[in-house]
């Protein structure tokens, strides 16, 4: 019932205790091996359900470059029972523990606050433990890695070229001077802390960077969470005029700020709220003000 | 293979501190992680960094209520070390751009908190967790320093000698998740574990799902003693379904809480008539339980946590990110009706044998930050004194660890330091499962060495003989366990987390923590039969976490183990048996060596004096 059992339609039931034969290799016995976890997982789940209420579909995309079957990418069903408060990610990890434990997928905090679970689910991007399943008002959901991301597996993409991204826009505080004093600390007024509050709330997620036409087409776009990092640091009068120059100039490159044609996708999805159209639209305006001032 | 002077498991607050502690001491320093490091567990810490930092306070009054919320199980070296370290910790970070919420003149904001008598926690917002990673991590990113992550480290190479005092850390072994290469890391200088703490181990907890002891077990296994493990702090608001925390602050605020009969149970059935709702978290959790005990719980589970009398501009002002909690994980609009809370796991007092320079008494081996016991907190933790510990420490091992010259330190660590052998009496055999067959289970034996191996290659004292014999033994099992057909690790996983809520939370009694020892009994039985499922080599997150499961095994014997141990009621430990604080002959830690397999149990003195002060112990209420 939880997966497309492409392997056993040629194989019916297993003895438990066969041993693997002499002729296979490992690939062989793991298969075999897979199949029989399979047959207990699944009287297990049949078990289960039996007892539940009300259940949900999960169709969950699944891709492993080295596992038979699971070269070609497909989608798999499971069925899991609902109960109210239940978020995306328990239905995942519910489907894992019980029906098939090579489901891959990253998570952690489960609080929205570590950005290891943005995934594409029912067609937009989500973190997949603040979305209720409630609030998707669909019987079936269907659950995707993030687009525009190389698959590594299931739905596990590869994220360096975020990362690479990030880094790309020097995202570290760099102040040009510090109090002489080691005790003493330097002063930030409240406007200036509240301005950049929302910026420094990014969780790294690479909800924003997915959603993005524009990255899409251009792989050496900065991506909206970077130009938001960098937005972080040139907004924070701590860090002194000359360094603000410098970051300017980082964001202004050609696949910095003007290529943003504000669609507002990154904004659309970004699950911490951060309004990253309009801060990329004010690093336009700076780098204008900025060229302006040096003519 | 790869060499650094230094390693660090682990990437969150602790393991990013002290590598920039290294780094500055001008170490080759590498972090090594499971996740990556702005994954860790750390940007999920809510309250705030406590440090003495304006005039009007001082180290030593933040260092006497330190002591005093630790109910007297802290050591004075750790803690008057914390208090005079961490002011310098805090600007530090606040050099490196921590975005702290601000006064009106532009200084670093404080705010009190529980069990302190100044208004020293900084803050930011209610995030300050979060900042706090993150900030660190970029000065990690611009220091160049080199980080693998999702690498998962799964031993440590120590040498064999028999006296574990006379052991050496030379490295670790890790597993790339994404392609399944099993390598080893030299550390000429040494081995800082970082790797947080060990909720996981109980099925209603705060904690990450990433969060498994890992540090814990792999040092107890390599011979370094477990301190006051029974010692787990339960925090009484988190949500029913998740265990997300709903911070202290809603009750700060004046949130009341409520049980079944709408009755305000805090004050109308006398758990705290002068603190109510705010007293500490212990006495909250008790009183939740014990009215969910007599009846008078909602479903039968949990109580009410109202703040809808504070009126929505306030709550929108203060606890905005509580309504967003409630509704992404609970589905309940807490402007419109009260929010279910229950106590959870939150947090592990205890952990790897330190002294105040982080150093175990392995030596290349240190610990630093919520997997480390350098006994900070003692029997109870105070808020906001979670994330000043990490940068202390986190800080102290980096710099030892690269070799600055550091001040000998006070506490004693490793077996030299007993004080008198334990006496418990556990219903079961405690410890691993005698390996069956003449070459030894190791898949199910953690990696490590049985005591034949150990013998029969006793030569196993030089580097990289030490980290190549590691390295043989780590991907021998992490084949094993791909090759077995067995079972699940997720049954034995929840089986554990069962019985420790169920035997080991806020009520302790001794026949339910024998109750406890039997399941992780059979659990650990149930272990020899586990294997992982998925074949692949390629982001094998089934083998991550079947490893994983051995570790949450091994840390949640060993806090149960203390839990019987420790006959009497201190800080977060109740003992149903012993209702009271026993001073006479309990100012002592509850310490475990596994010995071989076999985890043994005996008492260090606690130190109330160090260098600079003497502490008497006193009551401790509020």
């Amino acid at each position: 019932m939880s997966t497309i059992e492409q392997e056993t339609e040629t194989e019916e039931t297993t003895d438990e205790s066969a041993e693997p034969t002499v002729e296979s290799p490992g690939e062989r016995r793991r298969a075999e091996k897979q199949e029989r976890a399979q047959a207990r997982e699944d009287q297990r789940v049949d078990e289960e359900i039996d007892h539940s209420e009300e259940t949900i579909t999960l169709k969950v995309f699944r891709y492993d470059p080295e596992v038979e079957g699971k070269e070609e990418p497909r989608f798999d069903d499971f069925t899991v029972p609902f109960h109210k408060g239940m978020t995306v990610l328990d239905a995942l990890i519910y489907s894992r523990d019980h029906y098939d434990s090579s489901l891959t997928f990253r998570h952690s905090c489960r609080q929205a606050v570590c950005g290891s679970d943005a995934l594409f689910i029912n067609g937009r991007q989500r973190l997949a433990c603040k979305t209720q399943i409630a609030d998707l008002d669909a019987g079936t959901i269907r659950i995707e890695p993030l687009p525009h991301q190389e698959v590594v597996k299931d739905l596990v993409v590869d994220m360096e070229h975020f990362y690479d991204q990030m880094e790309a826009v020097e995202p570290y505080f760099d102040a040009d001077e510090l109090p002489d004093d080691e005790l003493e600390e330097q002063r930030q007024d409240r406007e200036n802390r509240e301005k950049i509050k929302m910026s420094t709330r990014c969780i790294w997620c690479g909800a924003c960077m997915s959603s993005c036409n524009i990255a899409a087409g251009d792989n050496e776009y900065l991506g909206p969470a970077a130009i938001n990092k960098a937005y972080r640091f040139a907004m924070d009068e701590r860090e002194g005029e000359q360094r603000k120059q410098e970051r300017l100039r980082i964001i202004e490159q050609e696949h910095g700020v003007w290529r943003c044609q504000t669609q507002f996708s990154c904004t659309e999805v970004c699950p911490k709220d951060i309004p990253l159209t309009e801060h990329i639209q004010e690093l336009k305006r700076e780098a204008v003000k900025n060229n302006l001032k040096f003519w | 293979m790869h060499e650094h002077d230094v390693i660090v498991v682990g990437a969150g607050g602790a393991g990013l501190r002290a590598a920039i502690a290294a780094d500055e001491e001008g170490a080759d320093v590498a972090l090594v992680t499971k996740l990556h490091p702005v994954r860790s567990h750390t940007g999920a810490a809510e309250g705030g960094i406590n440090a003495a930092l304006r005039e009007g306070d001082d180290w030593e009054l933040h260092a006497y209520d330190t002591m005093k919320g630790s109910d007297y199980l802290g050591d004075a070296p750790a803690i008057d070390t914390f208090a005079q370290d961490a002011p310098e910790e805090v600007v530090q970070i606040e050099h490196w751009g921590m975005p702290f919420s601000r006064e009106d003149d532009g200084r670093v904001s404080q705010r009190p908190f529980g069990g302190m008598s100044f208004p020293r926690t900084t803050y930011a917002g209610a995030e300050t967790g979060h900042h706090l990673l993150h900030t660190m991590y970029e000065q990690v990113v611009k220091r160049g320093i080199e980080v693998y992550d999702e690498w998962y480290v799964t031993n440590l190479a120590v040498t064999d000698h028999d006296d574990p005092e006379e052991r050496h850390c030379h490295g670790a072994v890790a597993y790339e998740i994404a392609t399944g290469n099993v390598e080893g890391f030299w550390a000429r200088d040494g081995v800082i574990l970082a790797t947080g703490g060990l909720g996981q181990a109980f099925d209603h907890t705060t904690n990450a799902v990433a969060n498994t002891g890992d540090g814990c077990a792999m040092a107890y296994r390599a011979g370094v003693p477990m301190e006051d493990m029974e010692m787990i702090q339960f925090h009484p608001t988190t949500l029913p379904s998740t265990g997300v925390l709903i911070s202290e602050g809603v009750r700060g605020e004046g949130g009341i809480l409520y049980n079944d009969e709408e009755e305000r149970f805090m004050f109308e059935h006398g758990y705290a008539n002068n603190d109510g709702e705010l007293a500490s978290r212990d006495v909250v959790s008790r009183a939740e339980l014990t009215e969910v005990n007599a009846g008078r719980g909602i479903e039968d589970e949990y109580v009410d946590l109202d703040m809808r009398h504070l009126g929505e501009e306030r709550i929108l002002d203060r606890l905005e990110n509580i309504l967003h909690l409630a509704e992404d994980f609970e589905g309940v609009d807490g402007l419109d009706e009260p929010m279910p809370v229950k106590p959870g796991q939150h947090y592990a007092m205890g952990g790897i044998e330190t002294d105040e320079n982080g150093e175990t008494c392995i030596s290349g081996l240190y610990a630093a930050g919520e997997t480390a016991c350098v006994s900070l907190h003692g029997a109870n933790r105070l808020g906001g004194n979670a994330l000043p510990e990490l940068l202390v420490f986190g800080a102290r091992a980096g710099h030892h660890a690269a070799g600055k010259d550091m001040k000998t330190a006070e506490i004693q660590t490793g077996r030299s330091a007993k004080s008198e052998d334990g006496d418990v009496e556990p219903p079961v055999e405690p410890g691993a499962i005698e390996a069956g067959s003449s070459d030894g289970d190791v898949a199910a034996d953690g990696g490590e060495r049985s005591s034949s191996d150990r013998r029969s290659d006793a030569a196993m004292v030089e580097p990289k003989e030490t980290l190549e014999h590691t390295v043989r033994q780590e991907r021998e099992r992490i084949e094993s366990l791909l090759e077995a057909d067995g079972i699940n690790h997720a049954e034995v996983r929840s089986n554990v987390q069962e019985t420790m809520t169920e035997n080991v939370n806020v009520f302790r009694k001794e026949e339910s923590l024998n109750d406890a020892l039997r399941d992780l009994r059979r659990a650990r039985e149930r272990y020899e039969d586990v294997a992982v499922a998925d074949p692949s080599r390629t982001y094998n997150t089934d083998l991550i976490h079947t490893i994983e499961t051995r570790n949450i095994l091994d840390v949640a014997e060993a806090i149960t183990l203390g839990a019987l141990a420790r006959e009497e009621f201190r800080g977060a430990h109740w003992r149903a048996e012993f209702q009271e604080r026993r001073d006479e002959e309990w100012i002592k830690h509850t310490m475990l060596a596994w010995d071989d397999g076999t985890p043994e149990l005996y008492y260090k003195p606690v130190l109330l004096e160090s260098q600079w002060k003497e502490y008497e112990p006193k009551e401790r209420s509020y």
